[in-house]
Parts: C-alpha cells; sequence; structure tokens
C-alpha cells in the first residue's frame, strides 16, 4: 500500500475519533452549561429572597416583588399525583395483560397502539382535552359531586396527563416483565399457583424495580409536561384545590411570558421555575435508572 | 369455583377494563381530532394552502401555511444536525473507543438529557438569546429543538449499535481496518434502529411546542430568514386553542389535524425504513 494512502487513513482515523470524542464530551458539557446558566440567571432572585421563602410563600405578585412559588409547586404535584393515582394501576394492569395473558396477535397490535400513542403531540392532547374532558368534567363530573365548576381545573389536567402518562409506564414495565426469565413463571405454576398468583406473588417482586423505574419516568414526563396542562389547567395562582382552576410550574413559565420580559426579577424568577423543574425530573429519571441497574444486576440480564 | 379461581377472574377482569381504557382514549383522541378536524378541512380546505391575513389570530381571517413551513423549517435542519451529533456520540460509546465506565456515565447523562422537560430546552436557549441580546428567531428554534432531539436520536442509536453482532465488527477488524472504517460495518448493522430513532426524534420535534414558542417567535408572519422569527404548528395551536373566536378555534382542530396526520405518517414510515434497511443485515429480512 502506498505511505501517503496509509497516512490518509490513519489521518481520517485520528480525526474522527477526536471528533466523536468531543461530541461525546459535549454533551456532558452541554448538561453543566444548562445546569450553571440556568443557576446564574436565576441568581437576581435568589439573592434578593432566600430560597425558603421563595418555595414557601403563597404570595405571587410579581408587579409588587412578590414571588411564592408554593401555590404552583403545590399545584404541579396535585396534577402529577392524580395523573399518577390513574395512571400507574392502568398501566401495570395492561402491561401484565400483555406479557402474561396477550396472545401473540393481540400483543403486537397493542405496541403498536401504545408506539401511535407515545408520538402524538401534546397540544393534540390538549386540544382534545378541550374537546372532551372539559366539558364532561364541567357537565357530568363536577355537578355529580355537587361543585360548580368550568372544567379548566386541576382535575382535568390531571387526566389528561394520565392518558399521556399511560404509553411510557406500559411499555416499560412491559419490557421488565418480558425480561423475566421463564423458568420463575415455571416454577411457581409447576407449584399449582394460578396465573394470578404467579404474576402477584413472584412477577411483581421480581419486576418490582423496573416497574418502580416506569413509574418514577413517568412521574418524571408528567411533572415537566407543559403544553396539553396549560390549555386546560385554567392559569390561576392559587392553592389547589380539585375543581378549581390553577397552575403548575410549567404552565406558570408558559402563561407569564408576555409579562416576563418587561420584568427582569420576574424573567428571573421563570429561570428559576426552569431549574427548579431540571433538577427535579433529572434527580427522577437517575433514580429511576439507578433502580432499574439493581433489577439487571439481581437477575443477570 | 373457589376463592383462588375467583380472585383469578377478578383480576382477569381489571385487566380487559384497564386494556380498554387505554385503546378507548387513544381512539377518542384519534377520533375527535380527526372528526373536528377533518370536519373544518372538508369545509374550508383552503386554510391549509393560505398564508395568515392581518389580525390572524383574533378571527382575521387566511390560513396556518406559515406554520407548516415554519414547523419544516424548524425541525428539518434540527433533525439532521441532531442526528449526526447523535451517531458520533453512540458510535463514541463503544467499547473501541472508550471506558464501559465512561459510556455508562454518558448514558445515564443522555438518559437524564431525554428525561428533561423541552420547556427546559426552551428556557435555556431563550436565556442564552437575552445574554447575547438578540431576539427569537429560526436559528435559536433549531437549536432548541436540536437539543431535545439529540438525547432521543443517541439513545436510539447507541441500543442499535450495541446490539451490532461482535463477529460483524471482528470480521471487519482481521481485515486491518481502523476504527473509522470498522464504524461503517457497524452503521450498516445498526441502520434500522439508527433510523427508527431519526424518525422518532423527527416526530418528537415536530410535535413539540415547549421548546420553540419561546425561542422561534410565535409571530404570524411566514418565515423569511434564518435569524427572523417563525412559528411552529403546535405553538399555533397551542394559541389558537383557547381563543374567544369560534373561527380561531376551529384552524386549531384543523392545524392539529395535519399534526396528527403528520405523526402518524412518520410512525408508519418509521416501520417501512426499519424494514428497507434490515436488507443489510443477514438474516434480517
Amino acid at each position: 500500500m502506498p505511505r501517503d494512502a496509509a497516512g490518509l487513513r490513519m489521518r481520517k482515523e485520528a480525526v474522527s475519533s477526536r471528533g466523536m470524542q468531543a461530541l461525546a464530551l459535549g454533551i456532558s458539557v452541554l448538561f453543566l452549561v444548562m445546569l450553571l446558566l440556568l443557576l446564574a440567571k436565576s441568581r437576581p432572585l435568589l439573592s434578593g429572597y432566600s430560597l425558603t421563602e421563595v418555595l414557601l410563600s403563597s404570595h405571587w405578585d410579581p408587579a409588587r416583588g412578590q414571588f411564592g412559588f408554593a401555590p404552583v409547586i403545590l399545584g404541579t404535584f396535585y396534577v402529577t399525583f392524580i395523573a399518577m393515582l390513574i395512571a400507574v394501576p392502568v398501566s401495570l394492569l395492561c402491561a401484565v395483560y400483555l406479557s402474561e395473558y396477550a396472545p401473540g396477535r393481540v400483543r403486537r397490535m397493542f405496541s403498536s397502539f401504545i408506539g401511535v400513542l407515545a408520538g402524538i403531540p401534546s397540544v393534540v392532547f390538549g386540544i382534545c382535552a378541550l374537546l372532551v374532558f372539559v366539558p364532561l368534567v364541567a357537565d357530568y363530573i363536577g355537578p355529580w359531586v355537587g361543585v360548580e365548576t368550568t372544567g379548566l381545573c386541576i382535575l382535568t389536567a390531571g387526566l389528561i396527563l394520565a392518558v399521556m402518562v399511560f404509553p411510557i409506564v406500559i411499555s416499560l414495565s412491559y419490557e421488565s416483565l418480558q425480561a423475566l426469565p421463564i423458568e420463575l413463571r415455571e416454577a411457581s405454576l409447576s407449584m399449582g399457583a394460578t396465573r394470578w398468583e404467579t404474576t402477584r406473588k413472584v412477577l411483581f417482586k421480581a419486576a418490582g424495580p423496573g416497574m418502580l423505574s416506569a413509574i418514577l419516568l413517568g412521574f418524571g414526563r408528567a411533572f415537566g409536561e407543559t403544553m396539553a396542562v396549560a390549555m386546560v389547567v385554567g392559569g390561576k395562582n392559587q392553592m389547589p384545590s380539585l375543581f378549581a382552576a390553577g397552575q403548575t410550574l410549567p404552565s406558570l413559565i408558559v402563561s407569564s411570558f408576555g409579562e416576563m420580559m418587561s420584568l427582569p426579577l420576574e424573567q428571573s424568577a421563570l429561570v428559576f421555575v426552569a431549574l427548579f423543574l431540571f433538577v427535579v425530573v433529572t434527580v427522577f429519571n437517575l433514580l429511576a435508572r439507578w433502580v432499574e441497574k439493581r433489577l439487571q444486576a439481581r437477575w443477570k440480564i | 369455583m373457589n376463592r383462588r379461581h375467583l380472585e383469578q377472574q377478578v383480576a382477569l377482569c381489571a385487566m380487559y377494563g384497564a386494556l380498554v381504557m387505554v385503546v378507548v382514549s387513544l381512539l377518542l383522541i384519534i377520533g375527535v381530532t380527526v372528526l373536528r378536524g377533518g370536519h373544518v378541512l372538508v369545509t374550508r380546505p383552503e386554510v391549509v394552502v393560505t398564508p395568515p391575513g392581518p389580525r390572524y389570530l383574533l378571527g382575521g381571517g387566511g390560513g396556518f401555511v406559515h406554520a407548516i413551513l415554519g414547523s419544516l423549517y424548524l425541525v428539518l435542519p434540527a433533525t439532521l444536525l441532531a442526528s449526526g451529533i447523535a451517531m458520533g456520540i453512540a458510535l463514541y460509546l463503544q467499547s473501541d473507543y472508550t471506558s464501559r465506565r465512561t459510556a455508562g456515565a454518558i448514558r445515564n447523562l443522555l438518559d437524564a438529557l431525554w428525561g428533561t422537560p423541552s420547556i427546559v430546552y426552551g428556557m435555556f436557549v431563550l436565556t442564552i438569546l437575552i445574554s447575547l441580546q438578540q431576539r427569537a428567531s429560526l436559528l435559536a428554534g433549531i437549536a432548541a429543538l436540536t437539543l431535545l432531539e439529540i438525547p432521543i436520536i443517541a439513545r436510539y442509536a447507541d441500543a442499535a449499535v450495541q446490539a451490532v453482532p461482535p463477529m460483524a465488527k471482528e470480521t471487519s477488524y482481521a481485515l486491518g481496518t481502523t476504527r473509522w472504517e470498522n464504524s461503517q460495518v457497524v452503521i450498516r448493522y445498526a441502520l434500522p434502529g439508527i433510523a427508527t430513532g431519526v424518525l422518532i426524534g423527527l416526530g418528537r420535534g415536530i410535535g413539540d411546542a415547549a421548546s420553540v414558542i419561546f425561542t422561534a417567535g410565535a409571530g404570524n408572519n411566514m418565515p423569511s430568514g434564518l435569524l427572523e422569527g417563525v412559528t411552529a404548528l403546535p405553538v399555533l395551536i397551542f394559541q389558537q386553542a383557547s381563543s374567544f373566536y369560534p373561527s380561531v378555534r376551529e384552524q386549531a382542530y384543523a392545524a392539529s389535524f395535519v399534526l396528527i396526520v403528520i405523526v402518524l405518517v412518520l410512525n408508519v414510515a418509521s416501520r417501512l425504513v426499519t424494514n428497507y434497511f434490515a436488507r443489510y443485515i443477514p438474516g434480517g429480512r
């Protein structure tokens, strides 16, 4: 082989490996830069107010310089909690059915269903929530419970979030069930346990960490979901109550964007909200990942 | 029937209930969008190709072709950029290039970035814009979407690259290839997975409003340049959906019909493309 051709190959190799290393490092640096920049930009708020004051105060009036996130943070947890309350049992049951009971054809059809559901943009969920869930809550659920409501409320946001969380929890817990060795099932069934007993006493225990990780990831998704929630939650910074308009952290950013450009301190406050979201969701994601690793270590997958 | 079998039956019924609930919610969402949006599109098909009129969001007439074009201008370059970057990262995570530990750490990071709410990316790019004293623009929107799509595509590409049989790599190394040349073999093998990842990233990008609503401008003008503001389809839907004017709300239904058709087409395309690229793999087809 001519010398320069070999040199060219080596040069290509050197350049490409450097380049890919730079990209991989770059993504790590990006993570840090995001964290630091958001932190730096929320300093104006944090230097004027103490962290506990900001997180625990319930007065939100940027024009008067009051930044209390308590109602919004509570609202976020409220909405997420409602969503998880509905989504977790439904999704786990679905995953169990698909993994343990369903015939192959149903399984394939349903998994493509889930794929479609996972790909639907959140604004489309928002539109459907406006068209279906808002009237449902305002005209049926509200009067049934005996509450007057416009339908633009915490409950509606929780309902639509539950639907949005379905695909992620179903597909991940399905995967963790599928990853379990078949011997587990055989051993339990041969002892005379019914399929449901096998599922409840053996599989749930064995796949527990995987399901927990699916739930944590679903929580992260619900916690940071912006558009669909912003469309139906009502947008009022008040202490959350099921049938009243409320606000969540991401929807606060969207709905305050107009005024934010004119008030530097509010801008800083909203950057702080983004930072808060970033940190909370990252913690949940890393936790989910850690839990999942424990599962893999246990079953040597 | 004894108690144990009764319990089994009850559990099975609960599972059927859950299944029905999920299927019904999906059909409801697609059905409502198709019916309401389809109705508008049948009665006023011209909204898809007309530029917005004056006072568009206040019921001023016109259509939303500017948002369709804006979405394309935003998401196509972003996906292209993100795919390139993600491929580099995925190839680098092979044991040929880096230690298992570093790769594991970067994978964790990518997972964390994947789960990061898109509004965080939007705010991040916005703070950069504010520091640079720039206005929202197509370029900034592309940047935000690229950041959003990189972890998605990278994780899919990484999974596909990891699944490449070691024998294929060893055969190629035995012929004296460098790592870079070997990567080309790896890419061939991983192509179905990578293509799926790219299309899923594209779908995520085209449906995402939170990352572009502050960064791309959200004005009602036709896209006119890299440094000018544009709007995207989901952003427009968000603005129109709670409008006071019924005619504006109807446009939101039509726009979400268009959006959901795009997403469904991408979904089908990803299946077809995956099958198509599987022909490079022995036994893949």
